[in-house]
C-alpha cells in the first residue's frame, strides 16, 4: 500500500486584521513609547481565521475538487500547499514533486520572445532547462503559436498569451498538480482543450487538486470534492454529494443580512432584506421582488452611488442596477432604500445579492456586502415543467402572432 | 511511484533559519535564466542600450574631476583624476546597483511571490550576477581610458599590477556584501515602507564614507580603522591598488573588512529568511 500523496492535519491560517500590512516607523515608534510607558498599545488586534483546522488525505492518482464561495478559504488552502505562505498551525505532507498553478503566465516578460518565455516560465515553475527542451515542441504545438514563437510576447493577442502560458504549465509533469481557476481564461475551444489536458494528467496517475467555481468543470474532472465554508471543511465525499451540499448551503443563506455587531467605521450597509414573492426564500419567476437596504453614514455624502447585483450559483453577475445620486435620499445620516423589480425575469436557479456603496461613480468604495440574502427562482403555476428548465439565463418578454 | 520520491512538508517554522543549499541548487537553472532575462530585457528597453553603462560612469567621472579635483582640490595620490575616479567608481557602482536591486527584491516581486513558490533568494542572487555585466563594460571603458593615457604618456605613477589576477576575489567580496546589506534593507522595507526612500539616500551618503573621491591615505591615521569598518573601503582601495598601483591596503584592515562582510551577509540572510516566509500576507 502506497503512502498517501497528500496528508493534511489541522491546517489553519490566521490573519491579523487591522495589523495587516506594513507599518511606518512613526507608528511603530509611537507603539513602542506607549509600551515603555506601560500603556497597552492601541493596535486593533482582531484575528481572522481564513482557514481553520482543515484535515484530509488524498491518495496518489486521485483528482479532488475544492469548492466553496469566495472567501471560504480555498485560495488560502492552495497558497499554503503551494508554500507561498506559511500556516499558522497544522501540518501538510506532500509526497512527490509538487507544481502549483495559481495563475497562468506568472513571470512572463513582455520584451522576451515566446521561446525565451517558455524557458523562463518553466524554470519559475520548477523545471530544469533540459526538461523544458525535451518538451519544447509539444508546448509550442499545444499553444498553437506556431511562427510567432520568436516574437516578443508583448505583441501577442491575449488569447495567444494565455495559450502559451497554459501550455508551459500543462507540460510540467509533476506528481501533484495544484490548479486554481486557470480554466476561466481563453476561448471556449481552448478551455475544452485545457480540460482534456487536465484529464490526461489525472489519467496518468498524477494527483490533482482542482479549485474552481465552474461546477461543470468540477463535475467532469473530479470524483471526489471538498466543500469549504468560512474556512472550515464542511463536507468531503463524492462530487455529486458535495455539490448537493454546496447548493443546499447556498439556499439556506438567510434572507436578511445584518452587519456584524462589531462594526468598523467603514460599515455603512447595515441591513439588506429580500422580500420574495413566496415563503422560504422562493421567488416565482416574472413576479415582483423587493430588496430593502438600510444605510447609516457618519459623514454627509456629496453624491453617492449604490450598485446592486444579482449573482447566480456560478458566481456570475446576471443583473445589475444602480442608484445615483443617493445624497438627496438621506436624512439624518441614514436611509432605507427600496429596490423593486416589478417582474423578475431571471431563469430558475439560485441567486444572491451583492451591494456596493461608493462615493461617486468610479470613486472610492465605502462599503460592500457580497452574496447575501440568497433566494431561489422557480417557475410556479401554469405551464410549469412544460419546457427545458436549463434554457437561457433570463426570461425574455415576447409576443407571438401569425405573420 | 516516482523513484525520486521527495516529501514536502508545510508547517509553521519558528525561529531563525539559514540557507537550504540543496533547494537553491535545484533552482540553479532559474538563476541563469533570470540573469539572462535581465541582460536581454535591459538592452531591449533602452535606446542607447549598453551605451548607458559607459556614458553614466564617464559623466560622473567628469563631474567629480571638475568639482572635487579642480574646485575642491582634493588630491588623487598623483594619479590623473579621470583615471582615479573612474577606478573608484568601478567597485562603487557595482555595489550601489546590487545593493539597490537586492533591497527591492520583496517589494518589486510581490506579484510573482504571491503566485508561485521558488527560493526567494534566487532573485537577489540573479541581480548579483547580472550586475556584473555593467561592471565588465565599465572595466573595459577603464582600460580604454588607461590605454589613451599610456599612449599620450600621461600615466605618471599609475600602473596595472600583477595582483590584478585577484580582482575576482574583490568582486566576490563586493557581491557578498551588497547582497547582505541589500537583504537587510529588503527585510526592513517589507516591514516599514520608510526604508524605500532610505535606500537611495543611504547609498548617496555611503559613498562619502567610502574612499571613492579621495584616497584612504588622506584620512588621518587614527581614523583609518574606523573608515575601514565600512566593508566597501577595502575593496575600493584594493581595486585602486591593482589597477593604478596606489592605495593603502593592509592585512589588518583587510581582515576587518572581511569580517564585517561576513557578518553582514550571514545576518542579512537570517533576517531575509525570517521575513520572506509570510511576506505575501502583509503586502
Amino acid at each position: 500500500m502506497n503512502k498517501p500523496a497528500i496528508e493534511v492535519h489541522g491546517l489553519s491560517k490566521c490573519y491579523q486584521l487591522g495589523a495587516i500590512g506594513t507599518t511606518s516607523l512613526r507608528d511603530e515608534a509611537a507603539a513602542l513609547i506607549q509600551k515603555l510607558q506601560g500603556k497597552a498599545p492601541a493596535v486593533d488586534k482582531r484575528e481572522f481565521w481564513a482557514l481553520r483546522d482543515v484535515s484530509f488525505t488524498i491518495q496518489p492518482g486521485e483528482v479532488v475538487g475544492f469548492i466553496g464561495r469566495n472567501g471560504a478559504g480555498k485560495s488560502t488552502l492552495l497558497k499554503l500547499l503551494s508554500r507561498i505562505t506559511e500556516p499558522t498551525r497544522g501540518r501538510a505532507i506532500m509526497r512527490g514533486r509538487v507544481a502549483s498553478l495559481l495563475e497562468v503566465g506568472t513571470g512572463f516578460h513582455p520584451e522576451l520572445s515566446g521561446r525565451d518565455n517558455i524557458f523562463l516560465n518553466g524554470a519559475i515553475l520548477g523545471m530544469t532547462r533540459a526538461e523544458v527542451r525535451a518538451k519544447f515542441d509539444e508546448i509550442v504545438a499545444f499553444a498553437e503559436v506556431g511562427q510567432f514563437i520568436d516574437t516578443p510576447v508583448k505583441r501577442y493577442s491575449s488569447g495567444m498569451y494565455v495559450r502559451l502560458a497554459f501550455a508551459v504549465a500543462a507540460h510540467l509533469e509533476p506528481d501533484i498538480l495544484i490548479v486554481d481557476e486557470v480554466l476561466a481564461v481563453g476561448d471556449s475551444e481552448f478551455q475544452k482543450k485545457c480540460l482534456g489536458k487536465m484529464q490526461d494528467v489525472a489519467g496518468g496517475g498524477r494527483t490533482v487538486l482542482f479549485v474552481s467555481h465552474n461546477i461543470g468543470a468540477v463535475t467532469t474532472l473530479t470524483k471526489r470534492c471538498v466543500l469549504l465554508v468560512a474556512g472550515r471543511l464542511l463536507h468531503d465525499g463524492p462530487t455529486s454529494v458535495t455539490l448537493e451540499r454546496y447548493l443546499e448551503h447556498t439556499h439556506s443563506t438567510v434572507q436578511t443580512y445584518e452587519a456584524p455587531a462589531q462594526t468598523t467605521p467603514r460599515t455603512h450597509l447595515r441591513r439588506v432584506t429580500t422580500v420574495t414573492s413566496e415563503a422560504a426564500g422562493v421567488q416565482a419567476a416574472l413576479r415582483p421582488l423587493t430588496i430593502r437596504i438600510e444605510l447609516a453614514l457618519a459623514e454627509p455624502l456629496p453624491i453617492g452611488v449604490l450598485v446592486l447585483s444579482l449573482i447566480n450559483q456560478f458566481q456570475q453577475i446576471v443583473a445589475q442596477t444602480h442608484l445615483e445620486p443617493i445624497a438627496p435620499l438621506l436624512s439624518g445620516g441614514g436611509a432605507e432604500l427600496v429596490c423593486h423589480f416589478p417582474s423578475l425575469r431571471l431563469a430558475p436557479g439560485s441567486y444572491s445579492v451583492s451591494i456596493g456603496l461608493g462615493e461617486r461613480p468610479g470613486g472610492r468604495v465605502l462599503d460592500q456586502v457580497n452574496e447575501v440574502c440568497g433566494f431561489e427562482v422557480a417557475r410556479l403555476g401554469k405551464g410549469e415543467g412544460a419546457w427545458n428548465q436549463d434554457g437561457g439565463l433570463y426570461l425574455e418578454d415576447s409576443h407571438w402572432a401569425r405573420g | 511511484m516516482n523513484p525520486r520520491q521527495t516529501e514536502t512538508i508545510v508547517e509553521p517554522t519558528g525561529g531563525w533559519r539559514f540557507l537550504d543549499w540543496r533547494e537553491l541548487w535545484a533552482y540553479r537553472d532559474l538563476l541563469w535564466l533570470l540573469v539572462w532575462r535581465d541582460f536581454v530585457a535591459r538592452y531591449k528597453q533602452t535606446i542607447l542600450g549598453p551605451l548607458w553603462f559607459i556614458v553614466q560612469p564617464l559623466l560622473t567621472t567628469l563631474v567629480f574631476t571638475l568639482v572635487f579635483n579642480r574646485f575642491a582640490k582634493i588630491p588623487t595620490s598623483g594619479i590623473a583624476p579621470v583615471l582615479f575616479y573612474q577606478c573608484g567608481l568601478l567597485g562603487w557602482n557595482y555595489f550601489s546597483q546590487t545593493f539597490q536591486s537586492t533591497a527591492a527584491t520583496l517589494t518589486g516581486n510581490a506579484g510573482l511571490f504571491g503566485k508561485v513558490y521558488f527560493p526567494r533568494l534566487i532573485i537577489p542572487l540573479a541581480g548579483v550576477v547580472s550586475n556584473l555585466t555593467a561592471f565588465v563594460i565599465q572595466l573595459l571603458t577603464f582600460f580604454v581610458i588607461y590605454a589613451i593615457f599610456a599612449f599620450t604618456g600621461e600615466l605618471g605613477e599609475a600602473h596595472i599590477g600583477w595582483n590584478v589576477v585577484l580582482l575576482p576575489l574583490v568582486l566576490l567580496q563586493i557581491g557578498l556584501f551588497s547582497l547582505g546589506a541589500g537583504l537587510w534593507l529588503a527585510a526592513l522595507t517589507a516591514k516599514f515602507r520608510d526604508f524605500v526612500v532610505l535606500a537611495t539616500f543611504l547609498v548617496q551618503l555611503w559613498m562619502y564614507a567610502t574612499p571613492v573621491i579621495y584616497p584612504l591615505v588622506q584620512v588621518p591615521a587614527h581614523w583609518r580603522t574606523l573608515v575601514a569598518l565600512n566593508p566597501m573601503t577595502m575593496p575600493v582601495e584594493c581595486l585602486r591598488h591593482m589597477l593604478l598601483g596606489t592605495g593603502s591596503v593592509g592585512p589588518h584592515l583587510l581582515m576587518l573588512s572581511l569580517m564585517m562582510t561576513l557578518l553582514t551577509i550571514v545576518s542579512g540572510i537570517f533576517m531575509f529568511k525570517r521575513i520572506e516566509k509570510n511576506f505575501v500576507d502583509v503586502i
